[in-house]
């Protein structure tokens, strides 16, 4: 298994990464040495074994369902990169 | 006055108790160290000294009132910046959160607060815990006291250091393959990974959230006990922790273990150990064997696929945290997202922000690994490289379960070398990959890890050992550890910093 540039670029969109010319190229020979790496692991046969989430197996935790003070908007606001006094703001999504 | 830097927490506490020192004479002594070696070391990405210091006169004034202080009052205590701190800065050693200030605490740090302790700042490490030296820090690499061309090792370097150095007594860091024990080991402390739920994550800012913890560095096991002692617990905010009861840890350390029987991992010693780090643990298996125990050979067979499974899990984990850096929220958000390119023009203009955002602000170990994930966890490929990974998991897991039932705890190397120079693998992920392949299983498998310190290369390098015990069995791993501490005085060395 290798992967082309073209499916490096592929999945950088996925990742949400806008990559330089020159970081493709590192990129994708790198990936392609840990991918390599990691193959390793075809060997085993597993056919049998339940996948393991977790180290600790816990499962289902409940609490009840009780109202609670939130963050006040200004918290929450204080650290956005653009907004103004209500809202988050970022570039248009629709047209 | 005998200087309170070279002490640790739990002397300090009996000083200060006995009035022979201040709350403020120690944090004072501290600062002015940290004032005069960081420029060096790099271990502090941020501290506030002022309010360091009207912390420790607080709980001087609340001893002289005849309060009740809590078990760490005074204590200087440094911080992983990957530990939220309200409204202070917490950039997890990324540009991508050069001015983020958390809006509420970790419950760690409530916890350390409510023990009285006095947060001295917040230090260097990997950015978003990702890295074995420290060098992967958007603001330049922390180096090993003990050879300052030296990296400290990875990913809480920062912390490791400033505990090895003494500009703290104790700190905390976080541990997701190795990232407590390794640089405790190459900085000559003890360092702990708990098991998996024993210390709450809420507001350690998550890198793989199946495998994060967060523990302490000390200078001895007294310290450390104390230390996981005020922050162990089950937290209603991280419903991974577990509501199992924490014992004394300080109280029972000196009390021998019931049963010490040792294993040495069979698979710890073959390719790429370094033959005097192989020494060292020799020759501490004879320290346990002169203290009485009972040592076997055991063997874990699927350790060489912990590697493997560990760099398909985590990224897979990482490029899904890792998400909520998109530029919108919080975080780095990119001036200029303009389309470059007749094919970008084709994305909309929100996800090409996202795009520059996410590009400008991570480093290139945090790319590499977010797309890695990416790519393991994408349609066609997840049960091929993801599941395949969770499945091998299992076995590792089982390995230690067999293991565990002829043996009380496991020993070995915490790392295949001493530390190395800084620049030697930043060029070679996968070389850097190689420096936890000891420590990586037992987060896979939930298992806590601790690493002491075990001698010195004839260069002057400290060396760690590594025990390890079933999950929760904390107790059994700091008394037997205790055993070794006793019959030896490696922790008592310090690297000779002015």
């Amino acid at each position: 298994m290798s992967l082309s540039r073209d499916e490096v670029t592929q999945v950088a969109l996925l990742a949400r990464l806008r990559l330089e010319p020159e970081e493709l190229e590192t990129f994708t020979g790198q990936l392609n040495q840990i991918v390599e790496f990691v193959a390793q692991l075809q060997e085993l046969d597993t056919h049998d074994i339940v996948p393991l989430a977790h180290g600790v197996e816990v499962r289902n935790v409940f609490r009840e369902d009780l109202r609670g003070p939130s963050l006040p908007r200004e918290a929450a606001l204080a650290n956005a990169p653009k907004r103004n006094s209500e809202s988050f703001l970022v570039p248009a999504v629709l047209e | 006055m005998i200087d309170p830097t070279r002490s640790t927490a739990v002397h300090l506490l009996a000083q200060m108790s006995s009035g022979e020192v201040s709350a403020e004479e120690i944090t004072r002594a501290y600062v002015d160290r940290a004032e005069r070696l960081n420029p060096t070391l790099n271990v502090f990405l941020h501290r506030d000294v002022q309010k360091a210091l009207d912390q420790a006169k607080a709980v001087d004034a609340r001893r002289a009132a005849g309060d009740s202080l809590g078990p760490l009052a005074g204590i200087p205590v440094a911080i992983k910046d990957v530990l939220c701190t309200l409204g202070e800065p917490t950039t997890c050693g990324s540009r991508m959160l050069k001015s983020f200030r958390p809006p509420y605490d970790a419950t760690v740090i409530s916890k350390l607060r409510a023990a009285d302790a006095v947060i001295v700042g917040k230090t260097n490490m990997d950015e978003f815990a990702m890295g074995s030296s420290t060098e992967n820090s958007a603001y330049g690499p922390t180096r090993n006291p003990w050879d300052t061309t030296r990296i400290p090792g990875g990913s809480s370097g920062g912390s490791a250091v400033a505990v090895a150095a003494d500009l703290a007594p104790i700190s905390l860091g976080s541990d997701t393959g190795g990232s407590i024990r390794q640089p405790a080991a190459l900085c000559g402390i003890v360092g702990l990974k708990p098991s998996y739920g024993r210390v709450s994550r809420y507001g350690l800012i998550a890198f793989a959230s199946s495998l994060d913890q967060v523990g302490p560095f000390s200078h001895d096991l007294a310290d450390t006990a104390l230390l996981l002692g005020v922050i162990a617990g089950r937290d209603p905010m991280d419903s991974t922790s577990v509501d199992t009861p924490v014992p004394d840890y300080l109280g029972t350390l000196d009390t021998p273990p019931p049963s010490l029987r040792v294993g040495i991992v069979r698979e710890y010693f073959g390719e790429g150990l370094d033959p005097e780090i192989e020494a060292a643990v020799r020759e501490a298996v004879r320290v346990y064997e002169a203290a009485g125990a009972t040592v076997r050979e055991v063997s874990l067979p699927h350790s060489k696929y912990g590697g493997p499974a560990y760099y398909l899990v985590a990224p897979a984990e990482c490029s899904s945290n890792l998400s909520r850096y998109d530029g919108t929220i919080f975080g780095h958000r990119a001036e200029d997202f303009s389309a470059r390119t007749p094919e970008e023009e084709s994305i909309p203009p929100l996800i090409r922000m996202m795009m520059a955002s996410r590009a400008e602000g991570f480093g290139p170990e945090v790319k590499r690994r977010i797309m890695l994930g990416t790519f393991a966890l994408s349609a066609g490929y997840a049960d091929q490289y993801y599941n395949q990974a969770l499945k091998v998991r299992r076995l590792i897991r089982n390995d230690f379960d067999n293991a565990f039932k002829d043996v009380d705890v496991l020993i070995g190397p915490t790392t295949p070398t001493a530390a190395f120079k800084l620049g030697e693998k930043t060029s070679d992920p996968l070389a850097m990959y190689l420096s936890d392949i000891y420590t990586i299983t037992t987060n896979l498998a939930g298992i806590p890890g601790l690493s002491i310190p075990c001698g010195m290369t004839k260069s002057g390098l400290p060396i760690g050992l590594q025990l390890m015990a079933p999950a929760f069995a904390e107790e059994t791993l700091l008394r037997t550890a205790r055993v070794f501490e006793k019959a030896t005085d490696w922790h008592s060395r310090r690297p000779g910093l002015s």
